[in-house]
């Protein structure tokens, strides 16, 4: 059982008031909110043992990698990777896919073939269109149905022996489906085609486990777990790391240089040129046993129980559409009302100390397929609660009246 | 009536309000009734960039006065328009450029003249004053 009252104490933003009013704060797709034994550890890194890691003798400097290390394992133990060393330590997902896309640049050719979802976050369809100019491969999209699932059978059809990589999220943001992950790999992996899930929106509400999944690359941001912006990672098997070439020089990733030739340092320093994000790192890390602490099966069966009750206050409001209604689905709801735009919405509910997302959340291929300019997104943590919802309902019900 | 006299009886419409709700309803209002653009100017070329919601604003200049219409998908853009539109129609572009926007401050909508503000509100004014200034090149 989650003891939600007592987890809200763990987050001081949520004293605040906005405009006035308390914050009820509905955007935790966008991010999330930090613990305060997460900025603790933030702080006590600054205070007490802030240096550069990996290469200095001193002290202070070995106690900074032993942390950094020690976070690198926990996020290891996490994702239940088989090695260290295949995580590698980025500035987010967006960073981590491009890491990745750009790998696979001398890896294809021309009449290679790369799929993407119709669900996809713009980090996950620009850089694969980027590697396609590149490369001259072509991108295929596998499409979706009005509730805002993936039509398996066209992707299967999509599939064929050209296929040399699929891009999926696990989780759509603009809508909150939970995407079959089990079954895409499965059917990449039978024509030889390596995949990429984009975990952003999966890990808060999921534990993924890379190995049972057999997933090749599995990328997401520390920020959407109740960590630090700016730093996240990137899951690679090892013989998929060791293939791709470096992505950035500098640094950390050499094993030695000179002005006729560099060789590259093996796995993970290959990839993490330069000074890390190292207190980041070592939060992200705090972040995973924060989240691990109240514990992923609680987390969802309580998230699950937000989005019911949401999804069923908000049905009873005349005129209101519910954009995305997977069979699974995550505690993300967008949704419009008659005609009014997204934002005006949204403006009316900040005024009321309520946060919530408005406009196309960087989806607009999904907008489109709904012939809409964006949507109003709810997205709700383990730390939302019930009664925030009633709060919630009761002012979009005033902004309703005001702009009808 | 000049443009600073516009701005001030717009401060004390609003002086009238009592809180937030009030002012937001009166913007709303003013949306709903803002002159809307001929169908016609409702181009690619006149959508203004950096707004979440659609604005498209067009010009003429008569006279040696700019007049603006203008229209936008989203209801209280409009309203912050329609509020941009008194102030800045049927003034000489000379006047337009020189004008300030401290008024929006004083009527209670500084929220909305930060820059990051995805409505786009500073977007706006600077559109605006970009009509002024061709038209004032037109006038040299």
């Amino acid at each position: 059982m989650l003891d939600v009252q007592k987890i809200r104490k763990d987050f001081p933003i949520l004293n605040r008031t906005v405009n006035g009013k308390p914050l009820i704060y509905f955007d935790n797709a966008a991010t999330s909110q930090t613990p305060q034994q997460v900025i603790d550890v933030i702080v006590d890194y600054y205070s007490n043992f802030n240096a550069n890691i990996h290469r200095g003798v001193h002290s202070l400097s070995q106690e900074a990698t032993d942390a950094y290390e020690q976070a690198r394992i926990k996020i290891q133990n996490h994702f239940n990777a088989k090695e260290s060393h295949e995580i590698i330590f980025t500035s987010g997902t967006t960073h981590s896919i491009n890491l990745v896309a750009n790998g696979f640049s001398s890896l294809l050719k021309k009449g290679d073939e790369i799929i993407v979802s119709a669900l996809e976050h713009h980090s996950n369809i620009v850089p694969w269109q980027m590697l396609c100019e590149r490369t001259g491969a072509s991108l295929k999209v596998i499409p979706m149905n009005e509730n805002g699932e993936l039509i398996l059978s066209d992707y299967d059809a999509l599939l064929n022996e050209n296929t040399k990589l699929v891009f999926v999220n696990h989780i759509s943001n603009a809508l909150g489906t939970i995407n079959p992950i089990e079954y895409i790999i499965e059917k990449a992996h039978a024509v030889g085609a390596a995949v990429l899930v984009d975990g952003a929106q999966s890990c808060p509400h999921i534990k993924p486990d890379v190995q049972a999944l057999d997933v090749d690359f599995y990328v997401c941001s520390a920020h959407k777990l109740c960590g630090p912006t700016g730093v996240g990672m990137l899951y690679g098997k090892e013989a998929w790391l060791n293939k791709l070439p470096p992505y950035q020089g500098g640094g950390e990733m050499i094993a030695e240089v000179s002005f006729e030739k560099t060789t590259y340092a093996g796995l993970p320093h290959k990839f993490e040129a330069g000074t890390p994000n190292i207190c980041g790192g070592i939060a992200f890390g705090a972040a995973i046993d924060y989240m691990n602490n109240i514990g992923f099966e609680n987390i969802a069966k309580y998230e699950q129980e937000l989005l019911d009750y949401g999804s069923e206050q908000l049905q009873q409001i005349e005129g209101l559409k519910i954009y995305g209604t997977a069979k699974e689905k995550t505690s993300v709801i967008s949704f419009n009302v008659g005609t009014i735009h997204p934002y005006d919405i949204g403006t009316i509910l900040d005024k009321m100390g309520i946060a919530v997302r408005t406009g196309h959340h960087c989806a607009q291929p999904i907008m489109d397929f709904y012939k809409i300019p964006g949507t109003i997104r709810a997205s709700f943590m383990f730390y939302n609660t019930k009664e925030e919802i009633d709060a919630f309902i009761v002012a979009l019900k005033k902004a309703i009246m005001m702009l009808s | 009536m000049t443009i600073e006299e516009v701005q001030n009886e717009i401060i004390d419409e609003f002086s009238m309000f009592e809180d937030w709700e009030e002012r937001y309803q009166y913007m709303i209002d003013l949306g709903k009734d803002l002159p809307l653009i001929e169908e016609k100017y409702k181009t690619e070329d006149n959508i203004i960039k950096g707004c979440q919601s659609k604005v498209w604003v067009h010009a003429n200049m008569d006279e040696e006065k700019v007049n603006f219409t203008a229209d936008s998908d989203a209801i209280i853009t409009k309203g912050i328009i329609a509020i941009l539109i008194r102030v800045f129609s049927n003034q000489h572009p000379k006047d337009i450029l020189e004008a300030n926007t401290d008024f929006i401050d004083q009527i209670g909508l500084k929220e909305h003249l930060s820059p990051t503000r995805a409505n786009g509100l500073v977007s706006m004014i600077k559109q605006l004053k970009m009509y002024a200034i061709a038209y004032q090149t037109q006038l040299n």
